[in-house]
C-alpha cells in the first residue's frame, strides 16, 4: 500500500476551557507531502496526535483511505509517528529499534534482518546498526526514528516537529533528506512545523492554523504570494500591511489609507466593495526602491520617503523606508539582479513604489 | 624559582570520606569481624563465647529443624517480595503520572510515622478471633464462628507486604518518574499492545528501580523474625527467629552468629548475581558514549549529499 488519504471533517478538541480545535476539516491526498503550520498553541500538533491516535477529539471524524480510524487504538492504525525528542528505546540498539515492530509482529528472522537493514540504508546508518542511541548525535538519532517509523510500510507517516531539536545547518540538511526519503517511499507524509520556510521548501501543500483554526490550505507559492488573512501573510515571512477603505475613481480601484500614506492603487478588489475597511498586503521584495534624483517608474504607487534604517545581508539588503503619515514600509532589495548602480545608505531621500497587481487585499482589520 | 608549574594536588576525595569510612570501620567493619570471629568459637554457658577454637555452631546448623528455618526464611522472603514488587509497579506508576505527586507521595510515607511493632500489633487487632474483622462479619451475621485470620502463613505475608511495600514503591516512584513517557505512546505506535509496551518497554527502562525494590525488600524480609512470632505459629518461624532465640533463650552466641554469617552469605549471593547482570548490561548501554554535540558523522554524510 503506497500512500493513503486522509480525510479529516469537523474535528474540535478542547482541553478545559482552552480549545485546540475549532471545527477543523481537511482533506490530505495520497502520497503528499502536507504540512500543518502555525505559531505554538494553534493545534497542529494535537491534529496530528488525533490522526496518531494519541488523543481523541471531542468531535469530528477522521479517515484514512475511506476508513473510519477512530475507534481504532494507535497499533491498528496505518500511520506511524516520527516524535519530536525521537522517543528512541534506551535499551534497544540501533538495530533492535528499528527491528522492534517487526518482532512484535513476529517476523522470521531472515526477512527481519533485511527489511532492517534496508531501512538503515535508506537513512544511512547501516554502519551504526550495532550501537546504542545515547552513542548516536542528534541528526543520527532522528534517522534511525524515522526509519523505525517506516519499517511497518505505513501508507501514512506522520512527523512532530521531528527538526526542532537539531541545530539550523543540520536541519536544513535533514529536511533535505526527508524530502528526498518521501520521493523514495512515496507515502503521505503529514508534518508539523512552527517554521514557515521548512513548511515552504518540502511541501506539497500546507495549512496555516491559528488558535484551533485552518486559515488556509494551498501550495506553498499560494500561501506566500496571496495569502488569505492578514494572519497567514505575516506568519509567513516579512510583508507590509496597509489599512484603508475601498474606494473606486476612473475605472480604477483604490485602498485609501486615512492615517498614513493615501491612496494605494490595487488592480482587484476581490469582491469588496466602495466603502469597505480592508487590509492591504505588500511583499517587501516586490517594492522597488530608487534614489530620488531617479526617473519614476510609470506605475501606480510610487511614494517618497526617507531611508530610515538599511541592513545590509550578504545576497540581500532590507531598507525602512519612512514614507508619508510616519508610515514605515518596508524593502528588500537582492544584489545583483537590480543593478541601480550606486547605494542607497541610511537617511537618503529615496521613492519606493510596486505594481498595484502585487498589493493583496486580505480582508478588513484584524480579521 | 623553576618555571614548571607544581602538580596540583588532587587527592581531597579521600580527606571528604574519610568520616564515612572510620563511621563504617568502626560501627560496621569491626562487628562484622566480630560476629564471623565469635561463630568459630565456643559458647560459654550463660552468654558470650569461650576463646576456644570450635566448629560446632556451623556443625549444629546441618539438622532438619534449621534445613526447615532455611526453607521457609526463602520461600516466605520470595513471594513476600513478589507480591510486593508487583503491587507496588502500578502503584509507583500512577505516582509518576499523577498530578499531585507530593500529596500522594506523603500519604504513602504517613503510616511509617508510627512504630513498626505498632502496626503489627494493629493488624493483630484486626485479624485475631474477636478483631475487626471477624466481629464486624459476626455482627452482620456472615459467619457464626470467628475465621481463623491470624496465625497463618497468609497473614504473615500480608502483613510483609504491607510492611515492605513504602520501601519497594519509593525507589520505583523515582525511578519511572524519570522515565520518558513519549517511549510508551512510540511502542503504542509500533504496533505494541499496552501489555507489550509495557514489558518490552517500560519494565526494561525502569529495571535499576526494580532491582534496588527488590534489595530493600528481600534482605530485610531474610532476617525478619517479628510478624512470625507475633501473627504466625512456631512453624512459620524462620532464621531470625532462631537468631533471636539463641542470644535471648538458649545464650547461644556462636549459633546464632553462625546463623547471621550463613544469613549474610545467603543475600550477598543474590547481589552479586544481580549486580553482575547489570554490568553486563552497562557495558553495553555506557560503551564509548558519544558527546551529544558531536555532529561529525552528520558532516561526513552532508558532503557526500
Amino acid at each position: 500500500m503506497k500512500g493513503a488519504t486522509i480525510d479529516i471533517r469537523g474535528i474540535s478538541k478542547a482541553f478545559g476551557s482552552f480549545t485546540a480545535l475549532n471545527d477543523v476539516s481537511l482533506d490530505i491526498r495520497k502520497g503528499e507531502f502536507f504540512s500543518l503550520l502555525g505559531p505554538s498553541g494553534c493545534g497542529k500538533t494535537t491534529l496530528l496526535r488525533i490522526i496518531g491516535g494519541f488523543e481523541e477529539p471531542d468531535r469530528g471524524a477522521v479517515e484514512i483511505d475511506g476508513r473510519d480510524v477512530l475507534p481504532l487504538p494507535p497499533n491498528m492504525r496505518f500511520a506511524n509517528t516520527v516524535f519530536q525528542n525521537y522517543a528512541l528505546f534506551p535499551h534497544l540498539s540501533v538495530y533492535e529499534n528499528v527491528a522492534f515492530p517487526l518482532r512484535l509482529k513476529g517476523t522470521r528472522r531472515k526477512s527481519l534482518d533485511e527489511l532492517v537493514m534496508y531501512y538503515l540504508r535508506l537513512v544511512e546508518l547501516d554502519a551504526h546498526a550495532a550501537k546504542m542511541p545515547s552513542m548516536l548525535s542528534g541528526g543520527q538519532k532522528q534517522r534511525v526514528a524515522i526509519a523505525r517509523a517506516l519499517i511497518n510500510q505505513p501508507s501514512v507517516l506522520l512527523l512532530d516537529e521531528p527538526l526542532s531539536a537539531l541545530d539550523a545547518k543540520l536541519r536544513h540538511h535533514m529536511l533535505m533528506e526527508l524530502d528526498a526519503i518521501h520521493d523514495k517511499v512515496g507515502i503521505t507524509f503529514v508534518y508539523v512545523t512552527h517554521d514557515q520556510s521548512e513548511a515552504l521548501s518540502v511541501s506539497d501543500r500546507i495549512a496555516v492554523m491559528d488558535h484551533g483554526d485552518v486559515l488556509q490550505v494551498g501550495a506553498p507559492r499560494e500561501i506566500y504570494e496571496s495569502p488569505s488573512t492578514s494572519f497567514v501573510a505575516q506568519f509567513i515571512g516579512e510583508t507590509n500591511m496597509i489599512d484603508g477603505i475601498i474606494e473606486s475613481a476612473g475605472g480604477r480601484w483604490y485602498v485609501v489609507d486615512s492615517s498614513g500614506i493615501g491612496r494605494v492603487a490595487v488592480s482587484d478588489p476581490r469582491g469588496y466593495r466602495v466603502g469597505d475597511r480592508v487590509t492591504l498586503t505588500i511583499r517587501p521584495e516586490r517594492l522597488r526602491i530608487m534614489p530620488r534624483g531617479q526617473q519614476a517608474p510609470a506605475e501606480a504607487n510610487v511614494f517618497e520617503g526617507r531611508v530610515d534604517e538599511s541592513v545590509y545581508s550578504g545576497f540581500h539588503s532590507k531598507y525602512y523606508v519612512r514614507v508619508a503619515g510616519d508610515r514605515v514600509l518596508r524593502v528588500f532589495r537582492q544584489h545583483g539582479e537590480q543593478d541601480e548602480g550606486e547605494d542607497i545608505a541610511w537617511n537618503d531621500s529615496v521613492r519606493v513604489s510596486w505594481s498595484p497587481r502585487d498589493a493583496h487585499i486580505v480582508g478588513g482589520p484584524g480579521k | 624559582m623553576t618555571g614548571t608549574p607544581r602538580k596540583k594536588w588532587t587527592g581531597y576525595g579521600s580527606i571528604y570520606t574519610l568520616p564515612l569510612v572510620a563511621w563504617f570501620t568502626l560501627f560496621f567493619l569491626v562487628p562484622l569481624l566480630v560476629i564471623v570471629l565469635f561463630s568459630f568459637l565456643e559458647a560459654d554457658i550463660d552468654g558470650g563465647v569461650l576463646p576456644r577454637f570450635s566448629a560446632a555452631a556451623f556443625a549444629g546448623l546441618a539438622k532438619p529443624r534449621i534445613l526447615r528455618l532455611f526453607f521457609n526464611t526463602i520461600w516466605v522472603s520470595v513471594a513476600s517480595t513478589a507480591i510486593t514488587i508487583v503491587m507496588a509497579l502500578p502503584c509507583a506508576y500512577y505516582m509518576a503520572r499523577a498530578r499531585n505527586k507530593t500529596m500522594l507521595l506523603i500519604l504513602v510515607i504517613i503510616p511509617f510515622w508510627t512504630n513498626f511493632i505498632i502496626r503489627v500489633f494493629a493488624w493483630k487487632s484486626i485479624l485475631e478471633s474477636n478483631g475487626v474483622v471477624n466481629s464486624a462479619l459476626m455482627g452482620l451475621g456472615i459467619v457464626s464462628n470467628p475465621l481463623p485470620l491470624e496465625h497463618n502463613w497468609i497473614a504473615v505475608i500480608v502483613i510483609n507486604v504491607y510492611t515492605f511495600l513504602t520501601y519497594a514503591i519509593l525507589p520505583l516512584f523515582s525511578t519511572i518518574e524519570k522515565f520518558d513517557f513519549t517511549l510508551l505512546e512510540a511502542a503504542r505506535d509500533l504496533g505494541a499492545t499496552k501489555l507489550q509496551a509495557v514489558f518490552k518497554v517500560l519494565l526494561p527502562n525502569v529495571r535499576a528501580g526494580i532491582v534496588t525494590a527488590v534489595f530493600f525488600t528481600f534482605i530485610p524480609l531474610l532476617g525478619s523474625f517479628v510478624v512470625q512470632q507475633l501473627i504466625g505459629t512456631k512453624d512459620m518461624y524462620m532464621l531470625g527467629n532462631e537468631i533471636n532465640d539463641n542470644i535471648y533463650k538458649y545464650f547461644d552466641w556462636p549459633s546464632a552468629y553462625a546463623l547471621a554469617v550463613v544469613l549474610m552469605m545467603l543475600a550477598n549471593v543474590g547481589l552479586v548475581f544481580v549486580m553482575r547482570s547489570d554490568r553486563r548490561q552497562a557495558k553495553v548501554l555506557g560503551a564509548r558514549r558519544v558527546d551529544d554535540t558531536d555532529e561529525d558523522g552528520e558532516a561526513g554524510s552532508g558532503g557526500a549529499g
